[in-house]
């Protein structure tokens, strides 16, 4: 079943198009998540279902009906925004209630959310506070609580957590994903950070510059990103392109990189997924794919180690590399060094 | 050197503070001053209240002068306020042009406007007298009012309202509930603005006063001519006083210059 349904939306702002035919079927209760560089339409998505962008073309159904024409107040959202947008002047009680009473709800069911409400977010006593008085963290609890009272359709983020340090933004990142799935609410969010779009949703879908580039569970846009863009833009990536042959691509040098999927002329790797060893006679068979290259960088952060690797068969661009730093020990700048990986590692990119 | 410049700086506030304030201070004091004369030392009086109470012109023109100030208030801050809002959330052809056109008004000479205003209401026969002078005052108001409330409406944008809508609240709940209340204090502010030009006012008032309607104003510089008399300064000082307490008291309120949340 699905509470949202985008289909071949399009928003043109004069010459550039901020959407491009962009059609997503969002599941009912699924965590959402829009990813793209700014400028890339993720925003002006999540304002088009909320209904602050009329789309050129298009339409947009929530539950089943066709919104539109439907005016913002009428379209039963709850929407979270970048830096809370909470009403300066009411106190945290009025702030979460402003949805019961807009709705002609009384007194008394107001409070009632409002107390329902702060409970979930762990917020209960704080009634009497203004926004002024609560930190960052709170802010964004009260309003969650606030978009949330209402019991509304679908829920919209628009960057929820980025206006708060690191540390927090994790707290808050498990927090919501809770509240998210206690109450079962399609909930769509807008995110530039990968990191959280991977950890927090069921789906993601990447946008660039208008488009829709996948959409896909996080596992399945990450380990098989679709193209050059998605493979960058959701984590590090090396590209090698060539002429494609057999199961894989032919490098300029003649080289030949097996990929899992046959017909491309660009693979990408994960920088994970590749071996660099200086003895290239210990690899395990199984890694079919060998560059040879020079070490250009090591950068050492304990646990692990990255290594940017000159290989000249795979362009002017280095290759880069994680590796655990199970030996303790690092290879030399300069060294001569082998690369290697396996074929089911090797994606074929469409473009 | 620094505690040169400090001095330097208190005596030139000092002196700032002297330069508008003595005259006012000369005037109330001269209001209790036995001496027609200014004359020196002040032997103490309320005579000129006395007088003043019975000068049915200083008091109907002062009568006048307020409520004229009070009704250009009420209409010109609930335009203004209006018209804010509509520059502020709308988008149409002309907006910049009509933003524009504000400002040429408050840079106009009163003088060349009185003058204007005053053909004006021969021309179409509106003739003068109250109705003229309210419309006059409210014309000279609005572009004050409307830039004191739009400076407030761009300081927070539009999220809230935004948030509003996301919560089901129509125009008019969003209004009563997020919006007036996060401008008021830039309202308020409008009010004062609007009621200080049309107290003020004498230029405009002078050209668009009937014989049988007098501002305050008017009838003090009429009776300035035929001879002053130091209930004028009786009049002065009631005025000075009643107005600085009602700035004072909305500013307290409000907390000008400072926090405003």
């Amino acid at each position: 079943m699905t509470t949202v349904e985008v289909s071949h939306v399009s928003k043109r702002y004069g010459i550039t198009a901020a959407l491009d035919d962009v059609s997503i079927p969002f599941v009912d209760g699924e965590m959402f998540c829009l990813l793209g560089p700014s400028g890339s339409g993720k925003t002006t998505l999540l304002r088009a279902i909320a209904g602050f962008v009329i789309p050129d073309a298009g339409t947009i159904h929530i539950d089943g009906t066709r919104v539109d024409d439907v005016p913002v107040n009428q379209r039963d959202i709850g929407m979270v925004f970048q830096n809370y947008a909470l009403f300066p002047h009411m106190t945290v009680r009025d702030n979460i209630a402003f949805g019961v009473e807009a709705r002609g709800g009384s007194r008394a069911d107001a409070d009632r959310g409002v107390a329902e409400m702060l409970e979930l977010v762990q917020l209960s006593g704080y009634e009497a506070r203004k926004p002024a008085q609560l930190s960052g963290g709170q802010q964004q609890r009260v309003a969650l609580a606030r978009a949330l009272v209402t019991r509304p359709k679908v829920l919209l983020l628009d960057e929820p957590l980025g206006a708060l340090d690191r540390r927090l933004r994790q707290e808050m990142q498990v927090e919501l994903r809770q509240i998210q799935r206690s109450m079962g609410i399609t909930t769509i969010f807008v995110t530039h950070d990968q990191e959280e779009a991977l950890t927090l949703s069921d789906r993601i879908a990447i946008l660039d510059q208008g488009r829709i580039v996948q959409v896909g569970a996080p596992q399945d846009v990450y380990e098989r990103p679709r193209n050059g863009f998605a493979a960058k833009f959701l984590g590090d990536a090396n590209i090698l392109e060539g002429k494609p042959k057999g199961m894989g691509v032919q490098l300029s040098d003649g080289t030949l990189i097996v990929a899992a999927t046959p017909g491309a002329s660009k693979v990408a790797v994960r920088p994970e997924k590749m071996t660099v060893v200086a003895d290239a006679t210990k690899l395990p068979g199984d890694l079919v794919n060998r560059l040879k290259g020079t070490v250009l960088q090591a950068v050492y952060s304990g646990n692990s180690v990255t290594y940017r690797v000159a290989c000249p068969a795979a362009g002017p661009e280095p290759m880069l590399v994680f590796v655990q730093n199970s030996s303790g020990k690092l290879l030399a700048i300069g060294a001569p060094v082998t690369l290697a990986w396996a074929a089911s590692q090797t994606v074929a990119l469409q473009d | 050197m620094m505690i040169w410049w400090n001095m330097l700086g208190r005596g030139y506030i000092g002196l700032v503070l002297i330069f508008l304030y003595l005259p006012v201070a000369v005037m109330c004091l001269m209001a209790f001053n036995d001496s027609e004369l200014y004359a020196l030392p002040i032997t103490w009086t309320g005579k000129w209240f006395v007088a003043l109470a019975g000068n049915e012109r200083l008091i109907r023109a002062s009568t006048n002068s307020l409520w004229l100030a009070l009704a250009n208030t009420i209409i010109a801050t609930i335009l203004g306020t209006l018209a804010a809002l509509g520059l502020a959330r709308n988008d149409f052809p002309g907006k910049a042009l009509l933003r524009g056109l504000l400002l040429p008004p408050i840079a106009v000479p009163w003088l060349i406007l009185g003058t204007s205003m005053l053909v004006l209401v021969f021309w179409s026969g509106i003739g003068r007298g109250m109705h003229s002078l309210l419309l006059g005052h409210v014309a000279l108001s609005l572009p004050y009012v409307i830039i004191v409330v739009s400076a407030r409406l761009a300081g927070h944008g539009t999220q809230f309202e935004e948030a509003a809508a996301t919560l089901g609240a129509n125009a008019w709940y969003t209004f009563r509930r997020v919006t007036f209340p996060l401008i008021a204090p830039g309202v308020i502010a409008a009010a004062l603005f609007a009621f200080a030009v049309s107290l003020d006012q004498f230029v405009i008032s002078y050209f668009l006063a009937s014989p049988g309607f007098q501002t305050l104003p008017v009838e003090i510089y009429t009776a300035i001519r035929k001879g002053f008399t130091p209930e004028i300064n009786a009049i002065a000082t009631i005025l000075i006083l009643v107005s600085s307490a009602l700035f004072l008291g909305v500013a307290r309120f409000y907390r000008f210059g400072g926090e405003q949340r």
